[in-house]
């Protein structure tokens, strides 16, 4: 009887999220009393073995098969589905993220069992008759809303909502047994295996920068955004919108910040004309900082705001950066 | 070809949600309804495809008879049929879900003596969130099934998907009939006409009963997050207050 958590990497590269699934399986692991078990799929992913014992992982499962040089949401459920039936675990983990959430549907589907996405750590109570239902919290709207669940199921497949936990070395770290296997892919499963890929040229992203400098209704236009470029240039930053800028068409989605676009974690984000809808909030909540720029002092982003000036954003951006630009001459 | 797409009507609240008394619904008085961004943009993927290809596109939801409001706004976008498993009301488990659609796409299907080409779907509804209704349904119809879509191109018998990861993009190819989940930013969905809204007011809503089972998820009660303290600081008000903030700016080590 173990915890199996499945470890969501790249072409052998360990994804960042992938330790937090791990750390996440550990705590069940302990809550119920049993052995934590990794599986990478894929042979470029045995290298990860010796990191993944770090964080308490006792045996690593080692999915070998032609079909696992790339990523495929059926060759991954199959993979971890052979686990399944050859070991049945308790629990199979993976993380909240866009392949974790795909591939414990999957595997869902497989077993025609629940699978419940999206969980958080606290007030977890997991047992280890498999006859218990367990109950916990977990994510909907994006995180603007939390949801206790119970959830029966021989074995119970969840994800961990992204950042859910901070990932964390084993007190007694051991070496992880490697042991590799061939799983049983069905035969259809290699249609959904990755043709191709294109890598995105490197640079700061919306998720990543340290400076986002957002726009909302209130900017009015497509031009309108030109002083957030500059204030934003300046900064070393990059410019993010709100769904009512995407929806005009004044900037690509792929500024979009909220619950249907990005989340960032800027050490400072500006708000310029965005009223903070939750759906926005969500994305915007992993700043460090939030200034709001708005006419309306009672705007929802100016109340949850850290700093706010109130006035039009046409004229306090420039002044922004006037007032950068004759601090660093 | 031959085209579902399947939505879900969800309360749209503004600046906070508020929960009913006994904690198991979103208090919807004073909110009006939509459904996820995604699932506009699985309509809009749609109409597209059978602009491009001919066929005709049907929008489907399990949800309570209001939900013919979700499915009226399809049809002012131009969907040519829609459908409603009427629930009683209360928000169904993802299993149940997919049942219901399932069982749904199958007598559609046999209605029309033809498969759907495509089923899309939105990659998460906006209230659940559970990451899963496509995909389960996807199995249970026995078809591929790619979600996260960004692009989305049908070419003959094949369906040509790019998705996102962390800055790569995948590409996948699969054969039709098939089903894909998409994302907001894939297209940018288009307004009902004049024309389209007063045409949808007629539109006859099928009505689908199935026995969908539920499931092994169930809610127990909706909780608020624990609401983030005000820190808030007003550094002024118009321009003046720029030198303000460039000190806070400064103070952070940004300058
Ligand atoms: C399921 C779902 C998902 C969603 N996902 C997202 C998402 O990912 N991201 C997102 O952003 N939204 C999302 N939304 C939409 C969201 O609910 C809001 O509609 C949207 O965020 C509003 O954008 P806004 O703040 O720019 O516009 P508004 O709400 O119209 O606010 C404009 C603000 O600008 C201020 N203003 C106007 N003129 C000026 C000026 N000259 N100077 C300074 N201030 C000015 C006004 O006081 C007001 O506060 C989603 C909605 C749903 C239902
Ligand atoms: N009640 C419903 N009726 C119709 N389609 C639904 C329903 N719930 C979910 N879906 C579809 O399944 C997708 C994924 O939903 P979920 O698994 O809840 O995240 C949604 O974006 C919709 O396209």
């Amino acid at each position: 009887m173990t915890v199996l958590v499945v470890i969501e990497h790249d072409r052998g590269t360990l994804a960042a999220a992938a330790l937090e699934a791990l750390t996440f399986g550990r705590m069940l692991a302990d809550a119920i009393d049993t052995e934590l078990h990794a599986v990478t799929i894929g042979a470029n992913a045995d290298g990860l073995a010796t990191g993944l014992g770090e964080f308490g992982a006792t045996t690593v499962h080692q999915a070998h098969h032609e079909h696992l040089e790339d990523f495929g949401p059926d060759a991954w459920a199959d993979s971890v589905a052979t686990l399944i039936t050859a070991s049945a675990p308790h629990a199979v983990i993976a993380s909240g993220t866009d392949r974790g959430n795909e591939v414990l549907a999957q595997i869902a589907a497989r077993l025609d069992a629940p699978f419940v996405a999206n969980v958080l750590p606290s007030d977890l109570k997991a047992v280890a008759d498999r006859n218990a239902p367990w109950e916990f919290t977990r994510v909907r709207w994006g995180g603007s809303l939390h949801e206790r669940v119970t959830l029966r199921a021989d074995v119970k497949l969840l994800t961990l909502a992204l950042h859910g936990v901070e990932p964390e070395r084993a007190g007694t770290p051991g070496p992880a047994t490697p042991r590799p296997f061939e799983p049983v892919l069905e035969e259809r499963s290699a249609i959904t295996i990755v043709r191709d890929r294109v890598e995105r040229e490197a640079g700061v992203t919306l998720a990543t920068a340290a400076v986002v400098v957002g726009g909302g209704r209130g900017v009015g236009s497509a031009e309108g955004f030109a002083p957030l470029e500059d204030l934003a240039g300046l900064l070393g930053g990059v410019v993010g919108c709100s769904r009512a800028v995407t929806n005009n068409g004044w900037r690509n989605h792929t500024d979009q910040v909220g619950q249907t676009g990005t989340r960032i974690g800027a050490d400072v984000y500006f708000a310029c004309g965005i009223s903070g809808a939750i759906q926005h909030w969500v994305g915007a909540s992993g700043a460090k900082c939030i200034i709001a720029i708005n006419t309306d002092a009672g705007a929802n982003i100016v109340t949850k705001a850290d700093y706010a000036v109130i006035g039009d954003l046409h004229e306090v951006v420039p002044a922004i950066a006037e007032e950068i630009r004759r601090r660093k001459t | 070809m031959r085209v579902l797409v399947c939505i879900k009507r969800v309360p749209a609240p503004g600046a906070r949600i508020n929960l009913t008394a006994d904690g198991l619904a979103v208090d919807t008085t004073n909110l009006g309804f939509t459904m996820s961004p995604h699932e506009e943009c699985a309509l809009e993927a749609g109409l597209a495809l059978v602009e491009a290809h001919g066929g005709s596109v049907t929008a489907l939801t399990v949800g309570p008879p209001e939900a013919e409001e979700q499915l009226r706004y399809a049809a002012s976008l131009g969907v040519a049929n829609v459908a409603l498993v009427p629930t009683n009301g209360s928000d169904w488990d993802p299993q149940q879900t997919a049942r219901a659609v399932t069982s749904a796409a199958r007598q559609l299907e046999a209605t029309a003596d033809a498969p759907f080409d495509l089923i899309i779907f939105g990659n998460e509804s906006a209230d659940s969130g559970g990451f899963q209704v496509g995909v389960r349904v996807a199995r249970a119809l026995d078809r591929p099934m790619i979600t996260g879509a960004k692009a989305l191109a049908v070419d003959a018998d094949t369906a040509s998907i790019r998705r996102e990861i962390d800055g790569t993009q995948e590409v996948y190819e699969i054969p039709l009939p098939a089903v894909v989940g998409v994302k907001e930013g894939i297209n940018l969905p288009r307004y009902p006409t004049m024309k389209g809204r007063l045409a949808s007011r007629k539109a006859g809503v099928d009505a689908i009963t199935t026995n969908a089972e539920a499931g092994g998820q169930a809610m127990v009660a909706l909780v608020s997050p624990p609401e983030v303290p005000s820190h808030l600081v007003v550094l002024g008000e118009g321009a003046t207050a720029a030198p303000a903030v460039v000190d806070v700016l400064d103070e952070l080590g940004l300058l």
